[in-house]
This record gives structure tokens, sequence and C-alpha cells, in this order.
């Protein structure tokens, strides 16, 4: 493996900075550290990965300590736990499914950071389903993208770069048109494409995008709305836009759930589901869900194939419960006795709370409130590898370990804490 | 150490045993001939009166990958009304089967490995892998105990071969592409889901009849079925290629299938969940059983085999890689709610949850298609005794499946309480027969080890791997084969009355001809062009399966 601290020759990467999870990407330590094909995004990513220590030390109350021992403070504040909160979850595959593991002997509820957007789409799914695409279709076959309430780029910076600007595509299709709609303006209208094609912008603020795709639903549905003007927007603007995606040959239509911060967030997006099932009645189109980032699309497959649920969720007496509002940090913030904070791609800081802590991951996290336990895991596709789902869920990709490190893997650790916890109560 | 297994009564269909009295003896996880009189036994189980199998294998059983994940994901209410239901039980009521009680149609994949154990299988098969996909599906199954593993990749709506054949590449690059798949994937078969037509929908055709021309391609179903069964077959894969037919569910279809039985030239082939495809269109509701057609051709063309995907009344899910049908038939899902994908320029999917009901009347005719087709059909080691889990029932009915084989009374009192209707259009209780325990063991072991091409496993004979489970013959076959009193893994008793006793974790079986690796040229400009991944991490090597220490990737040579 390289140590990138000191190499100048590019070391090809998979980077988890977002959901994009792009593995074209090749990464070069010297002179300074440059990324090729990289985003602001990956280079921060990795900049911010890449100058932390690689051998920081566990702190027991703050004070240094060896793995060994903090080990065993966490098992045993787990084994004293009736029910402890595994809450950020910001891991991979492997990490995710020690987890899993140890939740099972626990008792333990899961929930990850990013929750409250990916709840809303999976109970979206849960009450109607919907149609979607992954990445190579819409690069191929786009030629309408419209987003709702996101820009995109600002959380999956090469969106555009990769699947819609691409110069190669299999059936000789047009670049496709972008229609941002309810975006923040700036930040779309700077997605111009490389032949100068400037987006669609239709502005609105987040609180009205259910009204007006339900406008749309409604047009595309024949009816005729008894206005000129649907929260702000002029009926032909909203008419147009229809007509654009109805003689689209494959409109793709982008949402992200964590933009949606409004009441009717999951009806929103249900209504946007609507629009897709419609479309698809007489022409192609499709969904695609934005992921929120910190491994969520891998936390979700791994919770759902071990434990038959997604998270939120829980074990009680060995099985398996599902509750997507009584399992949030939130409310489990209030009962449980004993939280597990998990960050290892960003240093996320735990939730302030008067319970016993244990927090596991990124070496630079700060603390507001001194956890009992920290033990500084590594970062996934730097400091080990790893297997993270890419946001469309289709594609697992496997991430690479760039770095000498002494830090152990998020799953080495929680290994280690289920082996101790299980030796003590054998014992 | 040796393990002898003593007087029970075999089935062994690979060698002719039909319920002879005979010793097992078991060393190092094979079996082996019985050993000199010098040598010491160190364990004796005494099998007396025991019908003894090996481990059952089923050759076609969703178990792994991101359609079965999504249809988990889409359906908690499944498992949380089975907990319920668990609570609301008293003691001794209760049983909790480790380690969840979950007989649904969406089992987490340690309970799908439990269950399959429980009842005397040691593999399953994915049948339905797409590519893009495969290391999700590896995933899922390297985290499945107790049983082996294996599965299908899916080729044949991929644009990378629709491209090649529309370019009319000669036969070898077609044969390299489809090795190479194998290797990617570790994939032990090839697999067609409605050929061509999950290609087709993403350009807006609804339906696509076997020699109807993708609108893009202009290619038939036709044509994709003749290079894809010569590439296994060059190839020199066991496994036929596994052949999901066009028009799958629509009245009518079973025309398609007569016709798709010929498609291969002759060539082996493999029609899968043929009970979705033997419809007609007769009677009032102009949906009617073709079963009588179908087996009648089946018994005909000896290269074609067959397993049934038999539907069972209840609520289960359909998971399909057919996205056209599956489009197409959303509008039955119950309760009401689809998922449905289009992936990578690769595959597509299709989830719909489904309550099969016995008063319906294509539901109940659907039940009496699949039994007709079980006892129309004549040589039993070419048809294979499959729900295509979970779309027809989750695998844990097979138990009464079987019954319903065996018993025709039990047959007929099931039949008798189905839509009338539909009874007026079966011929189902004039069919007189009953499997008997040795043809049970050729659809569930003999026949689908040797059709997938293990040749060590779906056997007794020395050197095969020692995979057998042992029931009391009991007259109600369900019972007998929902609780084996031992199963054997490699050798180690695993279950004991029903009930686990020692996880294990089984290995992957894979198949690897050897295939010219100048084909990765072209796919290396392909997949930077048009693909959204590298070329070297769409490829799963050995480690990824094996690295944790559990799993294990086997090539079978045929």
């Amino acid at each position: 493996m390289k140590n990138t601290n000191r190499d100048a020759v590019p070391t090809s990467v998979t980077c988890p900075a977002c959901g994009l999870l792009c593995d074209d990407v090749s990464l070069s330590a010297a002179p300074a550290l440059s990324m090729q094909n990289g985003c602001a995004k990956g280079i921060r990513f990795f900049e911010q990965a890449l100058s932390t220590s690689a051998s920081a030390t566990p702190l027991l109350a703050g004070k240094p300590a060896s793995l060994e021992e903090a080990v065993i403070a966490a098992a045993e504040i787990l084994g004293k736990s009736k029910q402890p909160l595994f809450a950020g979850l910001g891991t991979e595959v492997q990490g995710m499914r020690a987890i899993v593991s140890l939740a099972e002997k626990t008792n333990a509820t899961l929930d990850h950071m990013h929750s409250a957007g990916t709840v809303s789409n999976t109970r979206t799914m849960q009450n109607g389903g919907w149609l979607t695409t992954t990445f190579s279709e819409i690069k191929n076959r786009a030629d309408v993208i419209l987003a709702v309430g996101t820009d995109i780029t600002s959380s999956h910076p090469r969106f555009f770069e990769k699947l819609a600007w691409n110069t190669d595509n299999l059936f000789n299709k047009p670049t496709p048109e972008l229609i941002f709609l309810g975006a923040p303006a700036e930040t779309a209208q700077a997605n111009i494409a490389p032949d100068g094609k400037a987006p669609t912008i239709i502005p609105a603020e987040t609180a009205q995008l259910p009204e007006i795709i339900n406008a749309l639903n409604a047009l595309l549905n024949g009816k005729k709305l008894n206005t000129d003007i649907v929260a702000g927007i002029p009926l032909p603007a909203l008419t147009a836009l229809t007509e654009k995606l109805k003689a689209a040959k494959y409109a793709v239509i982008v949402w992200s759930a964590s933009a949606l911060k409004i009441p009717h967030a999951e009806l929103t997006i249900q209504s946007i589901v609507q629009l897709v099932n419609k479309l698809n009645e007489s022409s192609r189109a499709a969904g695609l869900p934005l992921n929120s980032g910190d491994g969520d699309s891998s936390v979700n497959n791994v919770s759902t194939w071990l434990t038959g649920y997604p998270t939120r969720n829980r074990y009680q007496n060995g099985m398996p419960e599902y509750d997507t509002y009584h399992f949030s940090t939130q409310k489990q913030l209030a009962s449980c006795d004993a939280v597990m904070w998990i960050s290892t791609f960003n240093p996320h800081n735990a939730p302030e709370t008067k319970t016993p802590t244990i927090v596991i991951g990124h070496p630079d996290i700060k603390f507001g409130h001194t956890p009992d336990v920290f033990i500084p895991a590594g970062i996934p596709g730097v400091d080990h590898a790893g297997l993270m789902f890419r946001m469309d869920s289709s594609i697992t990709l496997p991430l690479k370990k760039v770095r000498d490190s002494n830090l152990p893997s998020l799953n080495e650790v929680i290994a280690k804490i289920e082996a101790k916890l299980l030796n003590e109560t054998t014992a | 150490m040796i393990t002898l297994l003593k007087n029970g009564r075999i089935y062994d269909p690979a060698h002719h045993k039909n319920g002879v009295i005979e010793d097992i003896y078991i060393r190092n996880g094979r079996i082996i001939a019985k050993p000199a009189e010098t040598e010491k036994v160190d364990q004796t189980f005494d099998l007396s009166g025991k019908v003894v199998m090996a481990g059952a294998i089923d050759m076609h059983s969703h178990i792994g990958g991101g359609k079965i994940n999504i249809a988990r994901m889409m359906l908690p209410e499944y498992q949380q009304k089975q907990a319920q239901e668990l609570k609301n039980l008293s003691e001794p009521e209760a049983h909790i089967c480790t380690p969840h009680c979950s007989h649904h149609a969406t089992p987490s994949t340690t309970d799908t490995g439990f269950r399959y154990i429980e009842m005397g299988y040691t593999a399953a098969f994915e049948p339905a892998i797409s590519p893009v996909n495969a290391r999700q599906a590896h995933l899922e199954m390297g985290d499945t105990p107790m049983i082996d593993k294996g599965g299908y990749a899916m080729l044949g709506n991929d644009d990378y071969f629709l491209r090649m054949l529309a370019a009319k590449k000669d036969q070898k690059a077609i044969n390299d592409y489809v090795a190479w798949i194998l290797h990617a994937t570790q994939a032990i078969g090839i697999k067609v889901v409605n050929p061509g037509g999950i290609n087709a929908f993403k350009f807006n055709q609804r339906r696509l009849d076997l020699d109807e021309n993708n609108v893009h391609y202009q290619v038939s179903p036709r044509e994709i079925l003749q290079s894809l069964s010569r590439a296994v077959h060059d190839l020199g894969i066991a496994k036929p290629l596994h052949v999901h037919c066009n028009n799958l569910g629509a009245a009518g279809n079973f025309a398609t299938t007569l016709d798709t039985m010929s498609a291969s030239s002759g060539l082996p082939m493999h029609l899968t969940h043929i009970q979705f495809h033997s419809y007609g269109t007769e009677g009032d509701k102009k949906f009617s059983s073709a079963a009588a057609q179908i087996a009648e051709a089946l018994n005909k063309n000896k290269h074609i085999t067959a397993d049934v995907g038999q539907i069972l009344f209840g609520q289960t899910v359909t998971a399909s890689g057919d996205a056209m049908m599956q489009h197409l038939n959303a509008k039955h899902a119950n309760p009401k709610k689809s998922v449905i994908m289009d992936i990578e320029c690769d595959a597509g999917c299709g989830v719909l949850p489904f309550k099969y009901r016995d008063q319906n009347y294509v539901n109940a005719l659907q039940w009496a298609i699949g039994l007709e087709l079980f006892l129309s059909v004549e040589d039993p080691w070419r048809i294979f005794l499959t729900t295509d889990h979970p779309n027809g029932a989750p695998f844990t009915s097979y138990p009464h499946l079987i019954r319903l084989l065996m018993d025709k009374s039990f047959r007929n009192e099931a039949f008798a309480k189905l839509n009338l209707d539909a009874q007026a259009m079966s011929n189902l209780t004039s069919l007189d027969r009953e499997y008997s325990l040795y043809e049970i063991a050729i659809m569930t072991r003999a026949g689908a080890g040797r059709l997938i091409g293990l040749h060590d496993r779906g056997h007794l004979g020395a050197g095969a791997a020692a995979d057998i489970t042992v029931y009391t013959d009991q007259p109600d076959r369900e019972a007998m084969f929902t609780k084996p009193d031992y199963v054997f893994k490699n050798g180690e008793l695993v279950v004991k009355d029903g009930s686990v006793v020692k996880v294990v974790w089984g290995v992957t079986h894979t198949a690897k001809p050897a295939f010219d690796i100048g084909v990765e040229k072209d796919l290396k400009d392909y997949f930077d062009r048009y693909q959204t991944m590298q070329l070297d991490n769409f490829k799963i090597s050995d480690d990824e399966i094996s690295s944790d220490g559990r799993g294990q990737v086997v090539v079978h040579k045929n």
C-alpha cells in the first residue's frame, strides 16, 4: 500500500466523499495533494483525512489510553446498558456488518446521522413504491433532467460533468436539458454545459414545492387549473415543463430528501413519484433520489439484509424491530442508557447527552462534552480498504487503502468490543 | 475421524439406490467407501428405519442481491406481522426458530440460511444476478450461513451484448464475453430474462415477442437465445442457459414458450418457472391452462429442462429482473405498490407484493397449472421443484408442495376448495400420479446437482461432499420434509430434530471456463466511455468472497 504523504505517483482511488463514489479519480501527494478527475468536495475530504494523525490514540474521559483499555471500557458501558443507542453510523459495508452483529448482542437501536432524509425516501418506497434509475442509464439515455429542490452539484459535485455533459453516449442522444425547480438559484444557474447551454431555472421556495408538484401532476393528468399562477410561477411555465417531460425520450427527475426541510417531505416525494409514474404510462421517465452521505446507502442496505429492516431499527431480545418514528436518535437520546456514536468518514460531533458515551471514528472529531470513551478509527478508503454502496444502490465498489496507518478499522474495533462483551458474559 | 451412518434407507438416484438399506461412512467431510475393519469408527448414528437422502439443492431461489433487498426494504410489514403473531402465541405453542421465526417471503440472510438447512436443503442458487450488482449479491450470500451458494449471471439485455449481436460479432467473441462475465461475477451459469425485453422497455417498448425486434438494436429474442445458448454450450458450462421466457404472466404466453423451446436449435436450455409461462386464452375469462401442451412439448424435447415456479396461496412478493412485465403487471400488486428500476445499461428489476388467493380465478388456476405440469412431465430428471422463491411462494413452503405431489387425496381436497370456475378449467383431479420418494430425491437432489454441474453434491457416492439429510418416514409428507431428524453439512451434524445445532458457512460454487483475455481491451474502452464504474472494479476477486475467513470459492469444471 502506498504512503501518499510522500508519494508523487498518482494512486487510483474510490472517493467516498459523496454518493457518486467516483472511482475514476487518482491522488498524488507531492508536492501538494492533488486529485486527478477530482472535485472540490473530494479534495477537501482527502486533505482532511490525510492531515489526521495515523497513530491517534484512544482517550478515556479525555486521558490517553491503549486500544485494549478503551475496548474494555466500551464493553463495560455496553455490558451495563439495557438499551444502548448506536447512532451516527458513518461507516461502510464492513463496519456496518460488525455494528449489526454487536447490536444483536446488546439490544441496541440503530439510527444513521442523516436518516431524516433517508426515512422520507424509504417510507415513500414502502407506501407506494417508485420507478428509479441509475447513473449509467442517465449518462446514456437522459434527454431531460429535472432537479427538484436541489442544485445537485453542492452535494454531488461531478453529477452533471459525469452524467449529463459526457461527450460519448450509446445512443447518440443530445446533451440533456437541465431544469431546476425550486433549487438554490445561484448555484443551480452555474450548471452551464460545456457547449454553453444554460439550465432553465424555475425559482420557488422549498415550502412551495408540494403545491407546485401537485399542480404539475394535475396538468399531466389533463386537469385544467383555474388560476394563472401557482406559487408565484406563471401557469404557462408549468405547462411548458410538463410538455417537455412528456416529449422526453427518457426524463429523469432528481430530488434530495435531505434538502426537503419541510413538514411534508414524504408527501412531496410521493408526488414526485406520481409524476414519474404518470409519465411512464406513455413515455419513459425515472426518478433518482440523491443520498445524504456518510455511508447512508451502505448502512441501509447492510441493515436490511442482516436484520430484514432498513434503519431506524433495533434488536429486542435478539429480535429485530423497525420503527422510523420512535427509533430516531432524537427520541432515543431521551430514553437510552448508553450512546455509541460512530463517524468514520468525517469528524461529525456526537450529540450532547449526559448518558455514558462511546465515540468511535475520525481522529479529528472534536467534543463539546468529553465522551467516556473515544476510539479513533481508520477512515475508510484512506486508512483501510472497504466496500461502499453508490447512492443508486445497484453498485458496490471497493474502497482502497491509501496511507500507512496504525488506526484500527471500525469493524476491528467493534469486533474487539463484541469479543470482550461475550467473554464477560460467559465468564 | 470416521462417522458411520448405519442402516439408513438410502434414496440416491444418482446411483440408482431406491430405498436400499446401507451404511454411509464419512471422513474429512466426504463420503468414503467402507473403510478397512482395522480403521476406527469414531461416531455412529443408528438410522434404522430412517429415510436418507443427499442434502437438497434449490436450483432457483432469489436469496441475495439488489431486488431481494429492495423487497425486504419495501415490505417491513411481513416481518413485523410475523413477529406480532409470535408474541401472541402462548407457551407451549410459542416456538422460536433460531435465530428468528421467519417463514415469510423476505427473510434476512441469516434467516434464509437457517430456514433452508432446517428443511434439509444444503445449497441454493440465486438465479438472477445482474452483473453490475454481483458484488451485492455475493455480499448477501456471504452473510447467508449454513448452506452453499451460487448464482446465474444475467445477460441478453445488457447493451454491451446487444451491440455485439447487432454488429454481428462472431460467436467466438460472444463466447469470450460470456466467459469473462462468469469470471467477473463469480457465477456458475448464465441466465436471460425476457430476452431483449428489459432493454426494449428502456426504449419504451411494452411487450416483446420471440420474433419481434428490439427497436434500437433490431435483434430478436430468438437471436439472443441462439447466441447465448451456443456460447454456454461452446464454453462447456454444465448449467444450460437459464431462460425466463418473454411474456411472463400473460394469457396466451404458452405459444411463446413452445416457440422458445426451438430457439436454441437443439442445444440444451432450461426454461425457468415455466408455470408462469403456460397460460392459454380459452374460456370466458380468456385465461386457461396450457399445461398439457407445455408438458407434451417438454416430454418430446429432450434438450429442454424446466423448473415449475409453483404458486401457493398467501402473501408473498415477486422480485424479478423483468422490469418490462413487472411494470405492466404493477396494477395487480397487492398491497398496491411496486419498485421498478432501470439498471446501468445492464439490466432492470421489478418488485411487486402479491397475494395469491384460492378464490381468485387466475390464482387458483395458476396453482393448478403448476401441479398439472409437475404431474404431466414424465422425466423427473428434467423437471425441478421450485416456487421461484419468493415469487410463487416462500421456499419454506416446499414441504407443503412435496405433500401435494406425493399425496393425491390431499391434493384433491385442496383442489376442491378452489374457485369453482378455476376447478372447471383444470384436469388436475384426472391426474393420478403420486411422486415417490425416489422421484422427489431426483428433483431436489440428483437432478439439480447434475443440472448445475455439481459433481460432488446431490448424491451419496464415495467422494461426494457429506451433505446428508435424514428424515423419519411419515405418511404426512409435509411434516416429514419440514423437520428432518439430522442434517449433515460436509460431514458435520448441523441440524438435529429440525433445529440448528452448529452454525457453519457454505462455499460459493462457480464455473470459470477458459477465454481470451483480449476481450478486455474492447470492454475497457466501453466501460471508460459509457459506464460509470471502472472495469477493474466490476470484477469480483476470489478474495472478496473468502477474505473474511468464512466463504470459499469452488470452481467446477465440466
